[in-house]
């Protein structure tokens, strides 16, 4: 292990970077899982899928990745909203989510990774486009393109999210229908829409955050598990729910991890993310009532 | 805010005073984040009584109840129940020194029937005090005997699903009474009840309360409150009131402004 | 049925079932067999945190690798040395400690949280483990590692044999140690926990307690069912021992079979394992995960409480069910002691 300035900086730089492409990739889940209380796992699944599609169309047609996941926002939208329609009727109506819920969204992760190395195999995809490959240096820094992009497109995504449930009336329905099912009800407004019209646009952002994904780094169908890991510690660490906080908190886990892999070497990475969850869970003793 | 406190138990200069009461609150005070659901709540019950609380709905007196009994961490104040503090003692533990409590809205065990709910209690609060094995026998025929109590008696192979509202806070209320508490909390257990139910589960309370259980009721039904209680509480927003003699709880100025507004 | 009955019965019935396998003598039957019987073992233990506590566990694969990679360390460390090599059920023995030692270090971090925390966390620690082993090199890193195996062992046989008639026994002791469970006063209390956890607090049962109690035995299990794995496939590689697959196999066998007693995962692992068995050998073992994950989605959605519940339902139909919309949702009715 060389200690060096240099290297420190860069690895801090490049951790702020892939920590807003982490913000990314959480903020579907601060939705789903800090606002709505739905624990979906299968959320890395959701983003795998928008890489591979992203895949698809850089392959065969060479459109840029992020045009080609916004153009797909909307079906992952439907997508969500169909999953979670499924998931209210059977399990959150029946009051099952603790295990069925939880067991169901596992069966998608696994249906999804399988469906994927079945059709695509296990070899690693990766995009082409204009800023993948150039990097921008700017006195000690050494900037990779392909991180800066996605990282920007990220934060623009994160803060576009934070205007939707601040601003627009659905967002803040969004919003109340994790505080106050009866008084939404009371104004005439259903909470089960909310909600479905929430985790679509949960699982619309992971289409985005698949793009970014496959920008960043080469992808094959196990991927999104060390992502599980990763969003989960970001979303507990930043307040379940705010997406500020996730931004934050994802940039301290870019941070640490970019250091360790660094100095330590990259084989470490996921044994962070974990620790960074333990950490979390173990600093908010939340209990049962909690949150 | 002035309290009505007749009795001066928090202030009395003999400390043996205070060991004489089997519940002692002092200066309890729970946050939910910015909102303050409680502040400063003191109360002492000694052994034997019969205590009504209550209050407009929101004024915290599940909140309270469950800061007494474990199941929220208040932030500010101590529990001590039998002389001894209950800070940092979990929700079981308090249950096996004596305290039980049912539940406003109920939460039966789903899955099990309704004798094996009161089981629960039997096997691991009961059980534990005894130190004794209870043959499964005993344990049947104690499970029975509480659901007859109740009026539930028929229904002990039946799931709690089969149950009326009105049965499930009969058989939250056996549940509590199953551990065999010192001080039993009722948590609106007669709510929607008819009013020879009221009756019944009024005179189970008190034939309860003969053998030595200290209750603290909780209640909006007023008649039930009132003939029941030999002392009154009341909390408002999160602050208590009052405490002192029924009738003259009920005439105080600040306790009609809080009931029926200014 | 009192529970040594139950066992001899028990015994009994692997005692024709060995028999009759090494009667008709096709080495193959114990190949797959040892992975059904596997399957029931690990099936088993994850329901007693699952299905009777209703914790979630996500990563079955890292106790059970957890008890490969001890006998893989004990082996480097025999065959180094020169000592005398450890018998299997000692190995299994010890690789049911160590998994049980960290199934209760982790509950004892997590298990006082929400269920869906501790199940995070146990995918977490899936990933995390795979991490530690594969930087490992003493139990050879992610070249993977390498086993000789004795071939016969007497008096049994052949070792094949031998490691069915041991995975057999294992199967045994769960099921018999959870519908021990099942039958006590632990197993109420587990039953308290699963259907609400508050009222069970209230109600005096020590669900902290409970629930690590729960997770060390099913760590433990799934340890055991690990250890003499090495052994059975020769050449043991981290990608493969931490795979999804039997974390997705040990969810849905009990959910499938029906997690509210022990018949629930052994219907789930030998339907199941049997189904898998013949469709990597017809089709292909992508092709026979995929169908087990949909099977699991299916049943969750559809049939909550598995085929015991189908099976319930269909034996409790009275005439006012089919009166009006009155759906009926099949649950096992409580304990009768």
């Amino acid at each position: 292990m060389v200690f060096s300035l240099d290297l420190l900086i860069n690895a801090v730089v490049s951790g702020i970077l892939i920590g807003g492409f982490y913000a990314a990739v959480t903020s579907g889940v601060s939705l789903s899982f800090g606002i709505l209380d739905i624990v979906n796992i299968a959320h890395p699944a959701f983003i795998i899928l928008g890489s591979y599609i992203a895949y698809i169309v850089n392959a065969n047609l060479g459109i840029d990745p992020i045009l080609t996941s916004i153009a797909m926002m909307p079906a992952f939208f439907v997508l969500g909203s169909g999953i979670y329609q499924v998931y209210y009727v059977s399990f959150e109506k029946r009051g099952q989510e603790s295990l069925r819920g939880l067991a169901f969204f596992f069966g998608l992760l696994f249906i999804t990774e399988v469906t994927l190395v079945l059709y695509f195999g296990v070899d690693y995809r990766y995009v082409e486009a204009s800023y993948i490959g150039p990097s921008w240096h700017f006195g000690i820094l050494d900037i990779p393109m392909r991180i800066l992009v996605p990282c920007l497109v990220s934060l623009l995504l994160t803060a576009g999210l934070q205007i939707f449930l601040t601003r627009t009336f659905v967002g803040r329905a969004v919003m109340a229908v994790a505080q106050d099912q009866l008084a939404l009800r009371l104004m005439a407004v259903d909470p089960i829409r909310i909600k479905r019209i929430a985790f679509g646009v949960s699982i619309a952002t992971a289409s985005l955050a698949g793009a970014f994904l496959i920008i960043i780094q080469p992808v094959e169908p196990s991927v999104g598990r060390e992502y599980i890991g990763r969003i989960f510690a970001i979303c507990v660490l930043g307040g379940m729910g705010s997406l500020p906080g996730t931004v934050i908190a994802a940039m301290l886990l870019g941070i640490v991890e970019s250091i360790t892999a660094t100095f330590y070497g990259p084989s470490w990475a996921p044994a962070v993310s974990f620790g960074f969850l333990l950490l979390t869970l173990a600093v908010r003793p939340a209990g049962l009532l909690g949150r | 805010m002035s309290t009505t406190d007749l009795r001066g138990a928090n202030d009395s200069p003999a400390q043996s005073a205070a060991a004489q009461m089997l519940l002692r609150v002092d200066g309890l005070g729970k946050r939910f984040g910015g909102f303050v659901a409680l502040e400063n709540i003191a109360l002492a019950v000694p052994a034997g009584e019969r205590l009504g609380l209550i209050g407009p709905n929101g004024s915290g007196k599940s909140t309270l109840v469950n800061c007494i009994c474990g199941t929220l961490r208040n932030e500010q104040g101590t529990v001590s129940f039998s002389g001894q503090k209950l800070d940092g003692l979990l929700a079981h533990q308090r249950t096996h020194l004596g305290l039980a409590r049912s539940f406003q809205l109920p939460r039966p065990f789903v899955s099990l029937t309704l004798a094996d709910n009161i089981r629960i209690p039997l096997l691991y609060t009961v059980a534990k005090r005894r130190g004794s094995h209870q043959s499964a026998h005993e344990i049947e025929d104690r499970c029975g005997a509480l659901l007859r109590e109740v009026g539930l008696g028929d229904k002990a192979r039946r799931l709690p699903r089969d149950l009326t509202q009105v049965e499930m806070r009969k058989l939250e209320l056996a549940r509590a009474m199953a551990a065999e508490p010192k001080l039993l909390i009722a948590d609106e257990a007669m709510a929607g009840l008819t009013h020879s139910e009221i009756e019944d589960i009024l005179s189970l309370l008190i034939r309860l309360n003969e053998q030595g259980v200290t209750i603290i009721l909780i209640e909006h039904i007023m008649s039930a409150v009132m003939s029941f209680s030999r002392r009154l509480v009341v909390l408002v927003s999160g602050r208590k009131i009052a405490d002192g003699p029924p009738t003259e709880v009920m005439r105080d100025p600040e306790v009609e402004r809080a009931y029926l507004g200014q | 049925m009192r529970t040594p009955v139950f066992l001899l019965v028990w015994v009994a019935i692997s005692a024709v079932v060995f028999a009759g396998s090494v009667w008709l003598g096709n080495d193959y039957i114990f190949f797959a067999g040892y992975v059904v019987l596997q399957y029931v073992v690990l099936g088993t233990a994850w329901n007693i945190l699952g299905g009777y506590c209703g914790y979630v566990n996500f990563g079955s694969a890292a106790f059970f690798a957890l008890g490969a990679y001890s006998s893989v360390a004990i082996y480097r460390l025999v065959t180094e040395n020169d000592l005398y090599g450890l018998p299997l059920p000692l190995l299994m023995l010890i690789g049911g400690l160590v998994s049980g030692v960290v199934g209760f270090g982790m509950g004892y971090l997590t298990l006082r949280l929400r269920g869906a925390f501790f199940a995070i966390a146990t995918l977490a620690l899936a990933v995390v483990l795979q991490t530690l082993v594969v930087n490992w090199d003493y139990v050879g890193g992610s070249r993977g590692a390498y086993i000789i195996r004795p071939e016969r062992i007497e008096p049994i046989g052949n070792y094949i044999q031998y490691l069915f008639l041991l995975m057999m026994a294992l199967a045994v002791g769960a099921l018999t140690i959870a519908r021990l469970i099942e039958h006590s006063r632990l197993g109420y209390g587990f039953a308290s926990i699963r259907d609400d956890e508050l009222a069970a607090e209230a109600s005096g049962v020590p669900t902290l307690r409970l629930k690590l109690i729960a997770t060390t035995i099913s760590g433990a299990l799934m340890g055991m069912a690990g250890a003499p794995f090495p052994y059975y496939i020769g050449y043991l590689q981290p990608s493969s021992t931490f795979g999804l697959d039997y974390a997705v196999n040990s969810i849905a066998m009990p959910l499938i079979g029906g997690t509210t007693s022990w018949v629930g995962p052994l219907i789930g692992a030998l339907l199941l394992g049997s189904l898998q068995q013949i469709a990597t050998v017809t089709i292909s073992s992508a092709v026979n995960l995929l169908i087990v994950g949909c099977l699991l989605v299916i049943f969750v959605v559809i049939a909550p409480n598995g085929i015991v519940g189908l099976v319930h339902t269909y034996l409790q139909r009275k005439p006012e069910d089919f009166v009006g919309r009155r759906r009926v949702e099949a649950e096992m009715p409580g304990k009768v002691p």
